[in-house]
């Protein structure tokens, strides 16, 4: 045992040191190297002029904003893109997982060459296709198409139409937002008693009533104003309205088509997972399908969906870094530009994996803490 | 209480076979599955039929550019014109045969690898010498061959390449990594934790762009590395992190009765993994790792963004040629064809080993 217990020690001392080894060679070579080609090191270059602009931006940017500045607006429009993304691909996923599990043959053989075509096929392929569609399928903005009126489709992107600026806007969006807030309280409290009592309240239509009706009364007590800012066609491109523009677009469906196609799977193997015994008892005891669905299947296929879904998200989030493909400014894409106009590679690949596990850890975290709320408690 | 009314009587289930009753149980067996036959049935009309003209009766084959521009259908005469290009890349025009030679080969060891009854050592040196004949030929250099230098590689054999190799190297370095993970000792155990979880939080492009930026730093002034290296070298340190994984996976099933029966044997650590533990766990995750090596087979395609000429960058690179813009659904769909195959038929594979694996002993 002594023996065992020394051989490993001396065994591990070896390979740290040889890990140790390497690293600082690496490293020798690496300050050589720098001194010689005389780059600079070290995260000064963060609060310098950037002096490249950013096609879309979720906070303001302009070319004499900072690095640091630059760097921002790429985290944010990554998360941008992976929060639409996962809620999107969510959605879609669970609709065609379990449309492969539909009783309807057409249904679930459509959504089983769904998922293979799309499976198969690699994502940055899938990208580059979609922005094509975007820009060599659809016409310059002369030609704009004009499927609804104010909504306009050219190469340049999505032109549609928003609501203008009104004082009454604002107060009828925070008005919705605590309505929602209201309304989440309140079901948990609902569903808590409920659980106790077993007795039914109806709650969806109450729900329903106060969300989407106290912000039309606050609308109409405003005098029911009607202010649209409206794309309109000036010089060579529109102006005016929200835009979603070809990078984005295609970035989007890309992302979702292709993740919804593996979410599908997770759930549809989650469901599988559940044990045939629980539905027949379900149906024994006189429930519906659907609550059979809500009440007893879900809730135990949550437990097997929850952890690959959770892996599911963290690719597509860093799946988005193959905006840089096709020339979406996402915070991989503009960190390169930041390396190639800077020099300094190790700063700038070093940010990209810190905030890259970073994300890993946040969403890890998160989903853990879920996991374990509905995890079996024995 | 008794009840002594007469129910209704009911007979037995009718079993029925045949065209229509598989239809009224698969596509009209409620309101609601009826309601969804009509709508799915009704979009494949829309789409189907607009797809198939495109795709074929308005299709063009072999016409010039300009002449494709008219018409409406599908100009396949972009890829007709340009699939040399497409699947070879700047490999010299003279010796395509070298490359597509190296890729039959490939081929047929692979066909002849589909056997799960004609595993064993001797497929292994097959393997082998296959591998050092595609290396010749694309090479060249010896047996008269011209030589070719391997920034002239592209297509479908570099990508082939990429994803072979790359799953080749990382799949020893994956069962090390495993092994590390599981270990008893706590420093091995630590780094192996930290490189898999590193890398694994981290999308496969920033490996990319390390590899084409940092890697020359590292090294020592005047050893150069060129760019299929070092990309080939990312792609092996991704794969790695995820067959570790997949690998760990296989160990975590072996019951720990085999490991205590092979100490009981006197075995010594290296051996009991060789010889009783290895075998079995690698043999439980064949379908896992055959789903690596799809996943790395589609990322290779990422190598597009470091500027190698893989089969995803040749199309690019032809679509840009001036003369053929505008062709890109052709282009993208053609390539998409090639990925697909060869996905497909791997994930198929995968799913028939996982049948025969689960029968059970």
């Amino acid at each position: 045992m002594n023996n065992k217990f020394r051989n490993s020690i001396i065994f591990q001392v070896v390979v740290i040191s040889l890990v140790i080894g390497i690293g600082y060679f690496f490293f020798y070579n690496t300050q050589q190297n720098l001194r010689q080609q005389s780059i600079a090191t070290g995260f000064d270059f963060l609060t310098r002029e950037a002096s490249f602009n950013i096609g879309e931006s979720v906070i303001r940017f302009s070319a004499k904003d900072t690095y640091l500045r630059a760097l921002m607006v790429g985290v944010l429009n990554t998360l941008k893109v992976s929060l639409i993304g996962i809620a999107f691909s969510i959605v879609i996923g669970t609709v065609i997982g379990i449309s492969r599990l539909s009783t309807n043959w057409l249904v679930a053989k459509i959504a089983a060459i769904y998922i293979e075509l799309i499976r198969n096929i690699p994502l940055l392929l899938q990208l580059f296709f979609f922005y094509s569609l975007f820009t060599e399928l659809l016409p310059h903005p002369r030609n704009a198409l004009n499927p609804i009126s104010g909504v306009f489709l050219t190469n340049r992107g999505l032109y549609f139409p928003i609501l203008g600026e009104h004082p009454v806007y604002p107060v009828i969006a925070a008005s919705f937002i605590l309505v929602c807030l209201v309304v989440l309280i309140l079901h948990m409290f609902v569903l808590k008693k409920r659980w106790l009592s077993s007795e039914s309240v109806p709650k969806a239509p109450v729900y329903l009533l106060l969300i989407f009706g106290v912000p039309l009364l606050i609308w109409i007590i405003g005098g029911s104003p009607i202010l649209m800012d409206v794309p309109k066609l000036g010089g060579f491109n529109f102006g005016g309205g929200a835009s979603i523009s070809p990078e984005f677009g295609g970035l989007m469906a890309g992302l979702i088509l292709y993740t919804s196609a593996f979410i599908a799977e997770v759930v549809r193997s989650g469901i599988q997972s559940v044990n045939k015994g629980q539905t027949e008892a379900a149906m024994a005891i006189g429930l519906g399908k659907v609550r059979i669905l809500r009440f007893i299947v879900l809730p135990q296929a949550m437990r097997a969906i929850v952890p690959p879904l959770t892996n599911q998200m963290l690719n597509l989030t860093k799946n988005s870094s193959l905006a840089v493909g096709i020339g979406y400014p996402d915070f991989v894409s503009i960190a390169n530009t930041s390396i190639n106009q800077t020099g300094q590679a190790i700063e700038g690949v070093g940010l990209i994996i810190v905030l890259y596990v970073f994300f890993s850890l946040v969403t890890s975290i998160i989903m853990n803490w879920y996991n374990r709320k509905i995890i079996l408690k024995t | 209480m008794i009840n002594n009314e007469v129910t209704d009587i009911i007979g037995p289930p009718v079993m029925k076979n045949g065209w229509g009753a598989w239809i009224n149980r698969n596509l009209f067996s409620s309101w609601f599955n009826t309601v969804l036959t009509a709508i799915c049935l009704y979009t494949l009309w829309l789409i189907v039929p607009p797809l198939i003209k495109w795709f074929f009766i308005n299709a063009h084959w072999n016409i010039p550019a300009e002449e494709c521009r008219l018409g409406d259908g599908a100009c396949w005469s972009f890829i007709v014109h340009n699939f040399r290009f497409i699947l070879f890349g700047f490999y010299p025009f003279e010796h395509h045969w070298r490359p597509a030679l190296a890729i039959l080969l490939f081929g047929i060891i692979t066909l002849v690898s589909i056997n799960k009854n004609w595993w064993n050592r001797k497929l292994m040196y097959l393997w082998l010498v296959t591998f050092l004949g595609m290396a010749i030929l694309m090479k060249g250099g010896i047996a008269g061959l011209t030589p070719v230098t391997a920034d002239r590689w592209g297509g479908l054999p570099l990508t082939l390449i990429l994803s072979v190799t790359g799953i080749l190297f990382a799949y020893p370095a994956g069962i090390l990594l495993a092994l590390g993970r599981c270990s008893k000792m706590v420093g091995i155990r630590a780094i192996c934790v930290g490189y898999i979880e590193l890398i694994r939080g981290v999308p496969l492009i920033s490996l990319l762009f390390m590899a084409s930026v940092m890697f020359p730093l590292f090294l020592p002034d005047g050893v150069v590395i060129n760019k299929l290296l070092r990309a080939q070298i990312a792609i092996i340190l991704f794969a790695a992190a995820y067959l570790a994984e997949t690998v760990r996976g296989g160990l975590q099933t072996i019951p720990k009765g085999q490991y205590e029966a092979a100490s009981a044997l006197g075995l010594s650590y290296f051996q009991q993994m060789r010889l009783i533990i290895l075998p079995q766990a690698l043999k439980t995750v064949i379908p896992s790792t055959v789903n690596i090596f799809i996943s790395t087979f589609k990322d290779t395609s990422l190598v597009v963004i470091v500027a190698l000429f893989d089969l995803l960058a040749t199309t690019k690179a032809s679509l840009a040629n001036p003369e053929w813009l505008g062709f890109s659904r052709e282009g993208y769909i053609f390539v998409a064809v090639i990925y697909f195959t060869f996905c497909f038929s791997m994930s198929r594979f995968s799913i028939n080993i996982e049948k025969e694996l689960n029968r059970g002993y």
